[in-house]
């Protein structure tokens, strides 16, 4: 018995053809994962099976639930369907909620709009809806706006908007991609929880995702699919290059990555504060008396979820944003607090790469003028030969000189960002997520390329990242972050094997397996608290499982033991080396 | 911060923008060749001389100017200079109700049309009614007041004879319709441009998608989830939306000969009647300080993330 039936699905904009006869099958209850690259054509399926791609695609082939085609239906039809048989949960939570109607409203119409109940029946069936996603005080949340939730909660009123009335499938469409690994789980944890009887068609790029959630998997390359099957058998013993390609690109958090070396210090914080106004004359710790030191040559990680201050804490280094207390010093010289009191030299010594390739490059500029930018600026204007010189740096031809920003891919885009940070020959280069946006195999190529310009130059790097298994494959050493405090740092390869603050443990848990493998994603109840109103003590206390009174009472101070330091009261005695009990 | 404070800080804030427009009109209406007393065969040198002494034109200007802002300050805008016996307050105070209703009926067929034309071209967008809607549009736009007005005039009232042509004499229901639309006309042209262009943005925003894969019907989405937020920029548009309707005022009462402020204030320019056009300023000054304020106000209660401190 099949629920949904899909045959030769065709999707064309124009002339381009996005889907390419795909044909396939969810049973009742199944979970069915779709994976691929960006522009596989995965998104498209999924829009086409609730009848919303855009108004100029044209869709062909066939589509039937429970017997009826979909292809071709009167929006009134499509009306009927979305939501009570089929609904969609989207990537971001942040757009797709209505950021004027309170979240009560939003899914009160849901039921209105179908008829399912009126008036009061509706108000408590939204509240229940919203206790069963684990909203906390829902029956007051009813009543919030949708910028006053956190990402992951938002991502709950997705999800309880969507099984409100109680679909037999459920499309989700990256639903953790702009999560936090600890909040992916917990959302990750909660579909499965929730849906039941209800079939779910998970589309993702994340093939550890597709791994723990789905029993069969669908690969999709370039609009056709690639290879489909039991999802075992598919990433155990892949038979098409597109699901071998996917596999590779995957990074491995069990691999080791490179060895710390010992080099002289070069850039580093010491006792390094920031802190914003809030309203009501509050203020905002966003980074508490940071002490970090990057070695010459080597790579240094920040990781740490949305909030806990990592990208802050670089932006000071570089004096985008005047710490509150503390000193940078470079070279062995303190350096002035904002950047524009800073020296020139010093200026171009310490570079950044931002995470959004394309919206960190001028779009009226072309590549050739966006590279020789820094130079211009100094006034040392370079040469064309140089230009040609740092675009063959990052593996770029004379062809791309003349073209503008978006007629760049993302990789390529990101490859000129690199250059034009490059060409003024800094010692530092700083990247805030500058891989988090790409794509599997493209991020691989410029972590490589990072490396080789690493291992070519003495270049030193300090690597922002949420993603520990890129971390892992890249940076010497490791400081974890959390609500504003480095809580440990160590070599990279010692923090991901044996680390030793409860907190670094919990994040390796919660990244999913690797594709092919058992296990789950273990879940870290709870939410990082409000900067405005951190825990006494310890400020993981609330969320950590070895917490005791004095963990409560008093604020552990990071103390070093070897070439490692933790902040932790209890970390003699833990023995976290062995994950997800 | 609380909305009361907030509203008393903005008043307060509204002070020195106000001393500014009077100041800068004083001294403008000042440099204006010729005076409120030029007539065509000049005064005796005495007579003018005692004149100009009662109305306290002989002073210094700042003294002229420190003797107006006391007067202002008690609610007085002084004697009119070209009108025997009568004071500007008194002056306003008969004209402005009748602009005060004609200046609230062109806005409100400006929001209730304009909105309305909006929406029809952003939902048949690229159809036939998109494009009817905003040829119109553009044309209301391009033809300035002082030629809609007469043209009009001279198509219902003069060749079809339906509509009254000026204000004198009729005084029913009919002889609003050609003022209001003339009026009206240009701020419904930019009104429906507004819409449709911020509709169209909206209805492309993730959260309709979102809302469409709820299955609630483009009906109920837009009424539910597009309208509020697409008239967002309408609603911005009010203050000089306001102003515009305030100087079109001008041209349309001189035309249809209605006796409100616009035709007040013409009459007090060429007069040179100083108190009279200064009152007229201030007048148009604080309504339009007030809408701005009340438009801010608004704007919080609609966006939930605009939180007033």
């Amino acid at each position: 018995m099949t629920l949904l039936s899909v045959r030769g699905l065709t999707v064309r904009h124009g002339n381009a053809v996005v889907v390419d006869g795909v044909d396939f099958d969810v049973a009742p209850g199944e979970a069915l994962g779709i994976v691929g690259e960006s522009g596989s054509g995965k998104t498209q399926t999924a829009l086409a099976l609730l009848g919303l791609t855009p108004g100029s695609a044209d869709v062909s082939g066939s589509i039937r639930l429970d017997g009826q085609e979909l292809v071709g239906a009167t929006e009134p039809v499509l009306d009927a369907v979305r939501a009570t048989r089929i609904a969609m949960v989207f990537q971001d939570p942040l757009q797709a909620l209505n950021p004027y109607l309170r979240i009560g409203a939003q899914l009160g119409h849901v039921l209105e709009a179908h008829g399912l109940s009126t008036g009061r029946e509706t108000g408590e069936r939204v509240v229940a809806m919203l206790d069963a996603v684990g909203l906390p005080d829902p029956a007051r949340q009813v009543l919030a706006w949708p910028h006053e939730l956190s990402g992951g909660m938002r991502q709950r009123v997705m999800i309880a908007a969507a099984l409100i009335a109680e679909p037999a499938i459920l499309v989700a469409d990256e639903p953790t991609t702009a999560l936090d690994v600890t909040v992916q789980a917990q959302i990750l944890a909660l579909l499965d929880r929730l849906r039941r009887d209800t079939a779910l068609l998970l589309i993702t790029h994340d093939l550890g995702v597709v791994a723990g959630q789905c029993e069969r998997v669908l690969v999709m390359d370039r609009g056709r699919v690639a290879e489909t099957g039991a999802t075992r058998d598919v990433f155990g013993a892949p038979s098409a290059n597109a699901t071998r390609a996917l596999l590779d690109a995957v990074p491995r958090l069990d691999a080791p990555g490179p060895a710390a070396r010992d080099a002289p210090g070069l850039l580093a914080a010491e006792g390094l504060s920031v802190r914003y106004r809030a309203r009501r004359g509050k203020a905002l710790a966003a980074v508490k008396s940071a002490d970090l030191e990057l070695k010459e040559g080597e790579t240094l990680a920040i990781v740490g979820e949305s909030g806990s201050g990592k990208s802050t804490l670089a932006r000071a280094i570089l004096g985008l944003v005047s710490p509150a207390a503390g000193t940078v010093v470079y070279a062995g010289q303190a350096l002035a607090r904002d950047l524009v009191d800073r020296a020139g030299t010093t200026r171009r010594d310490l570079q950044l790469v931002f995470q959004d390739p394309a919206a960190s490059l001028d779009p009226q500029m072309r590549v050739s003028s966006i590279v020789g930018e820094p130079r211009a600026i100094a006034g040392n204007p370079a040469t064309a030969g140089e230009i040609t010189a740092a675009l063959a740096d990052v593996g770029l031809d004379t062809t791309f000189l003349d073209r503008y920003a978006h007629q760049l891919s993302g990789g390529q885009a990101q490859r000129v960002a690199i250059a034009r940070a490059l060409i003024a020959r800094p010692t530092v280069l700083v990247c805030d997520e500058a891989v988090a946006a790409l794509d599997g195999t493209v991020r691989t190529t410029v972590l490589a390329l990072l490396r080789e310009i690493q291992a070519r130059t003495g270049l030193a790097i300090l690597f922002i990242a949420h993603d520990l298994a890129v971390v892992r494959q890249i940076a010497h050493r490791v400081a974890v972050m959390y609500l504003g405090e480095i809580v440990e740092l160590a070599p990279g390869n010692e923090l991901f094997e044996r680390p030793r603050h409860p907190y670094t443990r919990a994040l390796l848990d919660a990244v999913p397996p690797p594709p092919g493998e058992a296990g789950r994603p273990a879940v870290l109840p709870g939410e990082v608290p409000s900067p405005l109103s951190p825990p006494p003590g310890c400020v993981f206390h609330p969320r950590c499982r070895y917490a005791e009174d004095g963990c409560r009472a008093e604020a552990p101070a990071r103390r070093a033991a070897g070439n490692s330091s933790v902040a932790c009261r209890r970390a003699e005695e833990l023995d976290l080396a062995r994950g997800r009990a | 911060m609380s909305l009361p404070r907030y509203v008393l800080r903005r008043v307060l804030g509204a002070v020195p923008t106000l001393l500014l427009v009077v100041v800068l009109a004083f001294v403008l209406v000042r440099a204006a060749p010729g005076g409120p007393f030029d007539e065509e065969r000049a005064l005796p040198a005495d007579v003018r001389a005692n004149i100009e002494a009662a109305y306290h034109l002989d002073e210094p200007m700042w003294q002229q100017f420190l003797r107006y802002a006391g007067g202002l300050l008690r609610g007085d805008l002084g004697p009119s200079y070209r009108r025997h016996g009568e004071s500007v307050n008194d002056l306003i105070a008969d004209a402005f109700p009748l602009s005060a209703a004609l200046g609230l009926l062109a806005m409100a067929a400006a929001l209730l049309v304009g909105i309305g034309v909006g929406a029809v071209a952003a939902l048949g967008r690229d159809g036939w009614r998109d494009r009817v809607s905003m040829t119109f549009a553009l044309t209301g736009i391009s033809i300035p007041v002082f030629v809609v007005a007469p043209a009009l005039i001279l198509v219902f009232a003069v060749q079809l004879g339906w509509l009254p042509a000026g204000w004198s004499g009729a005084r029913g229901a009919g002889a609003w319709i050609l003022p209001v639309t003339a009026l009206a006309l240009p701020q419904i042209a930019y009104i429906a441009r507004l819409t449709r262009a911020s509709l169209i943005d909206v209805l492309a925003s993730p959260f309709i998608r979102a809302a469409r894969a709820q299955g609630l019907g483009m009906g109920r989405v837009v009424r539910r989830h597009a309208l509020k937020p697409a008239l967002l920029p309408v609603l911005s548009y009010l203050g000089p939306a306001l102003a515009g309707i305030l100087t079109g005022s001008v041209v349309v009462e001189q035309i249809f000969g209605i006796p409100g402020i616009g035709q007040a204030f013409v009459r007090g320019a060429l007069d040179r009647d100083y108190t009279l056009v200064l009152g007229v300023v201030i007048l148009y000054a604080t309504l339009i300080i007030g809408l701005n304020l009340l438009v801010d106000i608004l704007y919080g209660a609609i966006d939930p993330r605009v939180r007033h401190r």
